[in-house]
């Protein structure tokens, strides 16, 4: 026992793990500080054998009058109170009492805890919001906690708790908050005085407090947290009990990998603890706490390290499609992992445009991802990142996923490729991309036709496969042009390309290259177009609409 | 709790025991489907194992489905199980800190009674049969690398569940025919009750509401993933066999040329092939996935 000041007494709620509960128990008894074990009705007789063995019959333990305690109800104030009591009446040289759960695991030697204590002899360490402005809780009730009747088992009897407190409301029902009490909520876990505790426990209105509260919901985390308010001389609302609540509002569990996290938490105790967490108990537990160097304390990274966790659960990575992730429709924030560029016709006008695409951008400049014979990588890879493979036959089994693939593959680098009426296009990966905030898609109508009219032929082929790609850009145009895009789409038409070639390439360009590396490489080269307005009139006379070439005016 | 039917795996089962012990596996449930190399002795001197054993046709009871459920059905109501195959080792996040009882604590405190853990084929850098192999190695010291991803996952209404198909089986000898690609979909790991039943190995399981281990708003839920150790040295070898027995499958000729292609023992390595390292690598490749589980 320290010199510091009055002990710490420790009292326990304990019904399952009791070996641990045990060797918490033993950790506070070596410091000097009494305990009181509270073991709930639902343990056997045999674990409770077990554990008053395991205790021995040392002076500084007791054993409070045995409660049944379902979660967030009246009984586990109850058995806070009986146990109060013993610990007041048993131990009368007790300073502080401190209300920890047989899951927590104290995180500091007990001797920085009664020196902390000593140092604030008159305060309670009690998380107390008043509930006018709790943001406290997560999700549920807030002031008709303490305004309507709760004899249903929220657990259990979901529907008529629900149903109930519906009628509730309908009727207007409202308790009566008993003079002076001013409802506040908080952690359960606590650390009060001698004197507030006994000021509370001895209040010559407890029966009428305890009545009012007995109708409350979850009261163990208003009880003490509101009586505290009429009782207290000085209240640091903070609990010094770590706790780090789920979604649903539960204690998430921490395992051993926490180890190094609960090192820099700035409370004393933590719950709730994963029992056989055997490297936390024997790290904590411990002269290896003592004897180790204090690591600098860091709550906000704990917090951040769960907070992180809840993210992923709840929006995921964007552009991830797994096992365990597959957004329905436009149900997530982003389609795809990262901003690309489609640049449709591009390499039929200009000179070796993906090689100078990819020397001005520093992004990835691929050919024709969607080829009809092999997936065109940069450089002519057979195999890309992540093991996506060129088969035409897999890309087409599920092109959009290839897609999604290769960008989440290659996240961090912008990735480009060339796509048109002449690949493989499919119906679905049109729209996915047009409704992509990340995709921009840069078409220069009709562009297709020039490789066709480099092979220097007008045969019935080449017109039947001039009426086909019109059709299928046709089909695209109408997807791209459509009032459900998304994405960054521009439209040229070879005649404007041709009266401006460089502003166009620039403007086209902008968002993927960067204007240092335009002005070292310059611009890229426009193939010479003399003879092509022949071929066009060919294709005419062979009884093509001449609709179709109208964007053809040199 | 874990089921596991197997046929001649020696080279694989020692270490198979020793993973999911560390795990937390209490009891192990064998069918063994007429072994020849002594993998049945081995399992029957343990303390730990219950061995059922048969020579009737793995193909008739739709590759040991029949034979899984009905032993599920007696011993499994109630409990966590796992269901894999030698060949298959079970990962997931914070695994081995956290063993399966934590896994399972909380995927009850949850809700949820089932977690996928996709296969995810491991392979060695060279032929497969150059890389060693002896009984009770560990496999991943042999097979240490595999596809990160070229995985497609295609929805599939009737029971609700995900097609996976992918990794390097897909990427070099289906790459025609990437329909015909095993699948890689498993839900390895599930609270049994009397009304369950797998559909389709450890693909897709009934009451089909079970399939839907997925999130579809966005969010990720909890996946591990199997490492699966098919191809060990003994591979080659193995696939002569099989393409004679033509016991697997739902059209075993189709997969003769697989098997082919296996016994010549090809290199299924490529320059982007990923060298595995753990689970966090895994996680952060989005092949699996914490989902909240801080």
């Amino acid at each position: 026992m320290s010199g510091q000041g009055a002990p710490l007494g420790i009292i326990m709620l304990c019904h399952t793990a009791l070996h641990r509960a045990a060797q918490v128990a033993r950790f506070w008894l070596d410091a000097g500080c009494p305990v009181v074990i509270h073991l709930d009705r639902a343990v056997s007789h045999a674990d409770r054998d077990a554990m008053r063995a395991a205790l021995g019959a040392h002076p500084l333990v007791r054993f409070s009058p045995r409660h049944r305690c379902a979660w967030g109800s009246w009984q586990l104030v109850a058995a806070t109170q009986d146990a109060a009591e013993l610990m007041l009446r048993d131990f009368p040289q007790t300073g502080h009492v401190m209300l920890i759960s047989g899951a927590c695991l104290p995180l500091r030697p007990a001797s920085e805890l009664q020196a902390h204590l000593a140092a604030h002899p008159q305060t309670d360490f009690i998380e107390s919001v008043a509930i006018e402005h709790a943001e406290w809780i997560t999700g549920g009730l807030s002031e008709e906690r303490f305004t309507l009747y709760f004899p249903f088992n929220w657990h259990k009897q979901r529907l008529a708790f629900d149903t109930f407190v519906d009628v509730q409301r309908k009727l207007g029902i409202r308790r009566e908050i008993p003079r002076p009490l001013r409802p506040h909520m908080g952690s359960q876990w606590w650390c009060l005085t001698r004197k507030t505790l006994s000021a509370i426990l001895t209040d010559p209105r407890r029966k009428r407090y305890d009545r009012y509260f007995r109708q409350n919901w979850i009261p163990d985390e208003s009880y003490f947290q509101t009586l505290a308010r009429v009782h207290a001389a000085q209240i640091d609302s903070r609990s010094l009990t770590l706790v780090k609540f789920d979604r649903n509002g539960r204690p998430n569990l921490f395992y051993d990998d926490h180890l190094q996290l609960l090192r820099r938490s700035d409370c004393f105790v933590a719950r709730k603890i994963w029992p056989e967490a055997n490297r936390l108990y024997d790290f904590f537990l411990s002269d290896q706490l003592a004897r180790q160097p204090r690591l600098p304390a860091e709550p906000a990274k704990i917090d951040r390290y769960f907070e992180l966790a809840e993210q992923q659960r709840r929006e995921g990575r964007a552009g991830l499609y797994m096992q365990s992730r597959f957004p329905a429709h436009d149900s997530a924030a982003a389609k795809t992992a990262g901003p690309y560029s489609v640049f449709s016709g591009f390499d039929h006008l200009f000179e070796n445009f993906e090689h100078w695409l990819g020397q001005v951008s520093g992004a990835r400049a691929h050919g024709h991802l969607f080829a009809s014979e092999r997936v065109q990588f940069h450089g002519g890879a057979r195999v890309w990142h992540g093991a996506i493979s060129d088969s035409a036959a897999i890309r087409d089994y599920n092109p959009r996923m290839f897609l999604t693939n290769l960008l989440w593959a290659a996240r961090g680098e912008r990735q480009c490729f060339a796509y048109g009426p002449e690949d493989m296009m499919d119906h679905e990966v049109n729209w996915f991309m047009a409704t992509d905030t990340n995709a921009e898609i840069q078409v220069i109508r009709g562009a297709w036709i020039l490789p066709l009219w480099r092979r220097g032929v007008v045969s019935d082929a080449v017109v039947a496969e001039v009426a086909r790609l019109q059709k299928r850009e046709q089909l695209w145009l109408e997807v791209l042009e459509s009032r459900w895009v998304l994405a960054k789409c521009k439209i040229w038409t070879v005649s404007e390309i041709c009266a401006a070639p460089e502003q166009c390439l620039a403007m086209a360009v902008q968002d993927s290259a960067n204007a240092a590396a335009l002005t070292a490489h310059g611009l890229a080269q426009l193939y010479r177009l003399e003879g092509l307005p022949e071929f066009l009139t060919a294709l005419r006379n062979q009884g093509l609409p001449p609709q179709n070439f109208k964007d053809f005016n040199f | 709790m874990l089921f596991c039917t197997l046929r001649n795996e020696a080279e694989r089962i020692d270490w198979f025991l020793q993973h999911y012990r560390a795990l937390g596996v209490g009891h192990f449930i064998f069918v063994d489907n007429a072994s020849t190399d002594g993998t049945r002795a081995r399992l029957l001197a343990q303390p730990d194992c219950t061995v059922y054993s048969t020579d009737s046709s793995y193909k008739a009871a739709r590759f040991g489905m029949d034979w899984i459920n009905w032993l599920m059905l007696r011993h499994a109501r109630g409990h966590w199980c796992v269901v894999a195959d030698a060949d298959e080792l079970l990962i997931y996040p914070h695994w081995p800190d956290r063993p399966l009882p934590a896994l399972t604590n909380w995927l009850d405190r949850q809700g949820q009674q089932i977690m996928p853990a996709m296969m995810l084929e491991l392979y060695p850098k060279g032929p497969l049969d150059q890389a060693p192999c002896h009984a009770g190695m560990n496999p991943l010291s042999a097979l240490e690398w595999f596809d990160a991803a070229n995985y497609t996952i295609t929805h599939k209404s009737l029971l609700d569940c995900l097609l996976i198909q992918g990794g390097p089986r897909a990427r070099l000898f289906f790459a025609d025919t990437p329909n015909r690609a095993p699948t890689l979909t498993k839900l390895p790991l599930v609270k049994w009750r009397a009304r369950n039943a797998w559909v389709n190995s450890t693909h897709s399981i009934l009451p089909r509401a079970l399939n839907r281990a997925f999130s579809t708003d966005g969010g990720e839920g909890i996946s591990g993933a199997l490492l699966h150790t098919k191809f060990l040295a003994t591979v080659v070898e193995k696939s002569r066999i099989e393409k004679a027995r033509a016991e697997h499958f739902g059209n075993a000729p189709v997969f003769d040329a697989y098997y082919d292609h296996l016994a010549q023992a090809p290199d299924l390595w490529c320059m982007h092939s990923t060298r595995y390292e753990g689970w966090e690598q895994l996680e952060t490749l989005g092949l699996i996935s914490r989902g909240g589980w801080g």
